[in-house]
């Protein structure tokens, strides 16, 4: 018997269950997924008293409206959202990095993501999920993952198979910082555009388009020109790649990504940059910035001690 | 041998065995990975063996490029004979109902319909490797007169199990996807199976494929 769950009111736009990802499965074919904006993940699961890597609702644009069954649960979420919790005769404007208890019957409703992309839902306990490859996050494209791949859908039960008995109210004070300088490092294929290109790629801007999702982010403005060869053999990707196809409009590889492509390469974001990349809104202008392989590595570390501190400040 | 080891980004290392695409610099390629996934080096994430590179990528907070590319130059890679491979037919219907560029590529490659079927079939295909989507083998090789470019803009959705041809591959679509190749068939092999996570795919790199045409009726009854 299962009393603990939600019922999904309302699914919301790209509503799906992830964690840390999958790894070692490139070679097949399968991609990494996992929640997108890392430090948002992890700070969720803290904020809930749960293993930093535990499963967590992830969202994008607007949110799911959930009605909570059962006992008491406390949840937080993270990112820049506006939500609502709705109580019996109190509605509470919700507030991010703060942890808040459910009671039977209680709804959350995540109207938004504010001028970002994702947002993140955890629970205190565990959500009843299955496990492919050591990973619950689901990648719609392959149907991998716990919901049989699929996004979660209006109508449906979120099953909770455990509830922690610590609750206590935890909350941190953070801003999540927005960037329109991303950090690239130059690409084997770096070559193959013209002068002006590769001028240009690091000079000019680029506005994201609505064709963006977990597979890749699609850029639009200036073409990059190719003066080599459109094509390449096919080889390996990550996410951060950013692939120049024949029309000249560079794609920036995203968690979901295929895992082989024949576009040349011009440049990878830079590891210190991928969070807060993701979480640019589509018609949002953009500019590359060129970083050598050495400071993207200790930026990098810098980013990591402040998640870390961060972390060890709930 | 890897002629150039750079980094790709600042969390993976590109290694690159050449330019040309053939048999021989591939075996190079999945011998090192082998090697490399056998080592079980602290930090490796993934490895992506394709014609000609081997792609392996670490977790920046455990290690960094210099720690993995000194481990890649000091590998003791096993001189490995062959690679354990099996042989296996893959039925194919190419009724127009599928065929989606037959006629698209009758044009491109000045031949028939006929001819070009022909071609298809009476070959045998080494995988070179596996990807873009889940379990799609990269087979090779066809002839010369065999090859045609990507589709300009590629489709949005291309059916599960399509059967495509670019340049000297064929290709087998594990599932729906968007995707660019020339469609000549679709099989009613379930070339991708997630549920078995062992081992989910049916072909891998190092298998000898070849094609078996059927008819309408036997491809609709196939799975029953």
């Amino acid at each position: 018997m299962n009393n603990n769950y939600f019922e999904i009111l309302r699914a919301g736009i790209n509503t799906t269950f992830q964690d840390k990802g999958r790894n070692h499965l490139f070679h097949i074919g399968i991609p990494f997924s996992g929640a997108m904006d890392n430090r948002n993940f992890y700070l969720a699961n803290k904020l809930v008293g749960n293993k930093l890597d535990s499963p967590i609702i992830e969202f994008a644009y607007q949110g799911p409206l959930l009605k909570f069954y059962g006992d008491k649960i406390s949840i937080a979420i993270t990112g820049d959202v506006i939500f609502k919790l709705k109580k019996k005769d109190i509605e509470i404007e919700g507030k991010c990095y703060e942890s808040y208890q459910l009671e039977h019957g209680d709804k959350i409703d995540i109207l938004s993501t504010n001028k970002s992309v994702y947002g993140y839902l955890a629970i205190s306990g565990k959500f009843d999920v299955k496990f492919q490859w050591g990973s619950c996050s689901i990648n719609t494209k392959a149907k991998i993952g716990s919901n049989e791949g699929k996004k979660l859908a209006n109508g449906q039960k979120i099953n909770i198979s455990r509830i922690k008995l610590n609750q206590d109210k935890k909350k941190i004070n953070y801003l999540n910082s927005r960037i329109e300088n991303i950090r690239v490092i130059k690409a084997p294929n770096f070559n193959y555009f013209s002068e002006e290109s590769k001028k240009d790629f690091f000079e000019k801007k680029f506005t994201v388009s609505k064709l963006s999702d977990r597979m890749g982010m699609r850029l639009e403005g200036l073409k990059i020109e190719n003066i080599v060869n459109t094509n390449i053999k096919s080889e390996g990707l990550l996410k951060g790649v950013i692939q120049v196809p024949a029309d000249g409009n560079p794609i920036i590889m995203l968690s979901d990504h295929g895992t082989i492509g024949g576009y040349p390469k011009i440049g990878v974001v830079a590891s210190v940059d991928y969070d807060r990349l993701v979480q640019i809104t589509p018609g949002s202008k953009i500019k590359f910035k060129e970083i050598e392989l050495s400071d993207a590595e200790t930026l990098f570390k810098l980013y990591e001690m402040e998640t870390q501190n961060l972390i060890s400040q709930i | 041998m890897i002629k150039n080891i750079s980094n790709l980004g600042d969390a993976a290392i590109y290694c690159d065995f050449g330019t040309e695409v053939n048999k021989k610099i591939n075996f190079e390629v999945i011998k090192y990975f082998k090697a490399i996934k056998e080592k079980d080096i602290k930090g490796v994430i993934n490895l992506t063996p394709s014609y000609n590179k081997l792609i392996v990528s670490y977790d920046l907070r455990v290690t960094s490029f210099k720690e993995i590319k000194d481990k890649i130059e000091n590998l003791e890679v096993n001189e490995i004979q062959e690679i354990a491979t099996k042989k296996l037919e893959v039925p194919v219907c190419c009724d127009a109902l599928y065929s989606l560029d037959m006629e698209r590529l009758e044009k491109k490659l000045n031949l028939s319909k006929e001819k070009i079927l022909e071609n298809f079939f009476n070959k045998e295909y080494f995988c070179y490797m596996t990807g873009f989507i889940a379990g799609m083998p990269f087979l090779g090789d066809l002839e010369e007169n065999m090859r045609a470019q990507r589709l300009e803009t590629p489709r949005i959705k291309v059916p599960k199990g399509s059967v495509g041809l670019t340049e000297q591959f064929a290709n087998i679509y594990t599932f729906e996807s968007p995707g660019g190749w020339n469609i000549i068939g679709n099989t009613p092999l379930n070339v991708f199976d997630s549920s078995k996570e062992n081992d989910p795919n049916l072909i891998n790199p190092g298998d000898l494929v070849t094609f078996k045409q059927i008819t309408l009726d036997k491809y609709k009854n196939y799975n029953e």
